[in-house]
């Protein structure tokens, strides 16, 4: 099965472990993620002005590249494009006027009324895949690994565009859990990594990022399972016991949901890119006898 | 005389609106013709009258037309009642750097132009690009980080500045697709083999002599060596070469 691929600049600098993984992994599944041969920056972030509706263009004009391509659905991985897309299409569907000005601003393509569905992978797993048939592809159990699930914002707020239950979410979980290893739940899955302040208040990130790893490790986890590539990058950077020896962050390796299915699916290892999360992971998957 | 005259009578004359006044111009002239027949004198706005130095980029709209047009001003066929203006100079931020010390990754881009991350994909850039380069889809690979595809897609961008005068994040896209293509150009294009055996052969001082000697030849006997130099053939193959080797 072909699905078309948005994947956002992010996972074509910053995540490409992600990426990579993803790819491999969903064709492991007999899915192909196609890219879409032409894509802009989401936006990053969505607009919350009542009256600021340039900023959802970019959005709205990569919805438009899916129809182009003769698609109604969309599979996104960072949780921020998600977010973008996701919530830039319920505004082109509900608000007649905001669509008219929209589509009417962007006269050289044609007009759109939010008929592209924007799905995040760990729906489409969910859904279109199930768990049963992700159990059944597993090679290598993620056994005696003891993970949790963090979610951070974007995936789940606000209730509109959440790809689970708000206040309770489980897929993180149900993932973990098909591909063999222990899901620990713990009260800081839905909190917020502090995002972008890392650009002008690091502060904020190591108290936030201290808070969740404490509490994952207060419920006995080894390790997170994450989607989104600004969670990732923030608890990469501030945990480092080596470049903040004060900071008392507890040291514990964030892996990319799609990292663990290609781990568990028995995939060459070059997809994973370790390499490229914390200095920290590789030995920890090595003790765990994930990887020579 | 008499011709001349029948001549003028067959071209029609069609009006339009240089800043905003009126002149009457032959309709087969370009904007920059037609400037120069209403009396302008150009001393800047005007280079190479080919379509290829960017100078003379020109904005323009119809009567009764929201849409705002653009061309090369030597390029670009007069129209009637066009309303038009030229823009010959934009000012746009232009990043000063080392280019030695320059290396061939995005964040290069992205420290110099950081402005980058304003474009909000509105498309303007690209809707008044003279050339059809796709600029904001250019812009679009360089936040993915896609040097070679951003100098790519906008090899034919002649830098006549009208993206940066239409771009609401102040982008000057000109000049970082240019920084972009001297990224490419010299740290990330291979490099032709043949041209550093070609390089290592002037070091070596192969040539010294052949130029040498040319060099102490008097003018007279220069000018018969060139005249009787041995040409290559019109049809030839590509392993064509002179009788004479002494020199290659």
């Amino acid at each position: 099965m072909d699905l078309a691929y948005y994947p956002g600049c992010t996972l074509k600098t910053r995540a490409k472990n992600f990426e990579t993984s993803a790819l491999a992994a969903m064709s492991a599944l007999g899915i192909n993620l196609v890219e879409l041969p032409r894509w802009n920056c989401c936006g990053t972030v969505y607009s919350l002005a009542e009256d600021d509706l340039i900023h959802h263009v970019a959005a709205v004009r990569n919805l438009i590249r899916v129809k182009e391509q003769g698609k109604n659905k969309v599979v996104t991985l960072c949780a921020f494009c998600y977010n973008t897309l996701k919530r830039a299409n319920l505004v082109m569907k509900d608000s007649p006027d905001k669509r008219y000005a929209i589509n009417i601003f962007m006269d050289e393509e044609p007009d759109y009324y939010g008929e592209v569905e924007t799905a995040h992978l760990l729906q489409v797993l969910r859904d279109d895949v199930g768990w049963e048939k992700i159990a059944g592809r597993v090679k290598h159990p993620l056994k005696d690994l003891k993970i949790v699930g963090y979610y951070g914002c974007t995936l789940l707020r606000p209730q509109s565009v959440a790809i689970d239950s708000v206040e309770r979410p489980t897929i993180l979980q149900d993932l973990l859990k098909a591909l063999g290893g222990t899901a620990v739940d713990f009260p800081f899955a839905t909190e917020c990594c502090g995002a972008f302040q890392i650009v002008n208040n690091r502060d904020i990130i190591t108290e936030r990022t201290a808070a969740i790893l404490g509490s994952a490790a207060k419920s006995g986890a080894e390790a997170l399972a994450v989607s989104c590539p600004l969670c990732e990058y923030n608890l990469r950077q501030t945990q480092s016991s080596t470049k903040q020896p004060q900071s008392g962050v507890p040291v514990m390796p964030a892996l990319y949901f799609t990292q663990l299915m290609a781990l568990a699916f028995g995939l060459d290892l070059a997809v994973c890119g370790f390499e490229e999360n914390s200095p920290e992971t590789r030995a920890w998957l090595k003790n765990k006898g994930l990887i020579s | 005389m008499t011709t001349n005259v029948t001549r003028e009578k067959k071209i029609k004359m069609i009006p339009i609106f240089v800043m905003g006044k009126r002149y009457e111009v032959p309709e087969t002239l370009t904007i920059m013709k037609a400037m120069e027949y209403a009396g302008f004198k150009f001393i800047r706005g005007c280079g190479c009258r080919g379509g290829i130095c960017g100078a003379c980029a020109t904005v323009y709209r119809k009567a009764g037309d929201y849409k705002l047009y653009s061309g090369l001003a030597c390029q670009t066929v007069v129209e009637p009642n066009m309303y038009l203006t030229q823009i010959p100079f934009y000012p746009a931020n232009r990043a000063v750097f080392d280019f030695s010390k320059i290396k061939p990754e995005p964040e290069e881009i992205f420290k110099l132009y950081p402005e980058i991350f304003r474009c909000v994909a509105c498309n303007s850039c690209t809707k008044v690009c003279p050339m059809d380069v796709e600029v904001m889809d250019m812009i679009a690979q360089l936040k993915r980080g896609d040097i070679a595809k951003a100098a790519e897609m906008s090899f034919s961008c002649i830098q006549c500045g009208l993206c940066a005068s239409r771009c609401m994040g102040e982008l000057p896209q000109y000049h970082i697709a240019q920084l972009a293509r001297r990224i490419y150009g010299s740290l990330i294009a291979l490099r032709a083999k043949h041209l550093q055996e070609a390089m290592q052969a002037i070091v070596s001082g192969r040539y010294e002599e052949c130029l040498r000697t040319l060099m102490n030849t008097p003018d007279a006997d220069l000018r018969k060596i060139y005249q009787e130099r041995e040409m290559e053939p019109e049809m030839t193959g590509e392993d064509w070469t002179p009788k004479d080797k002494k020199c290659l």
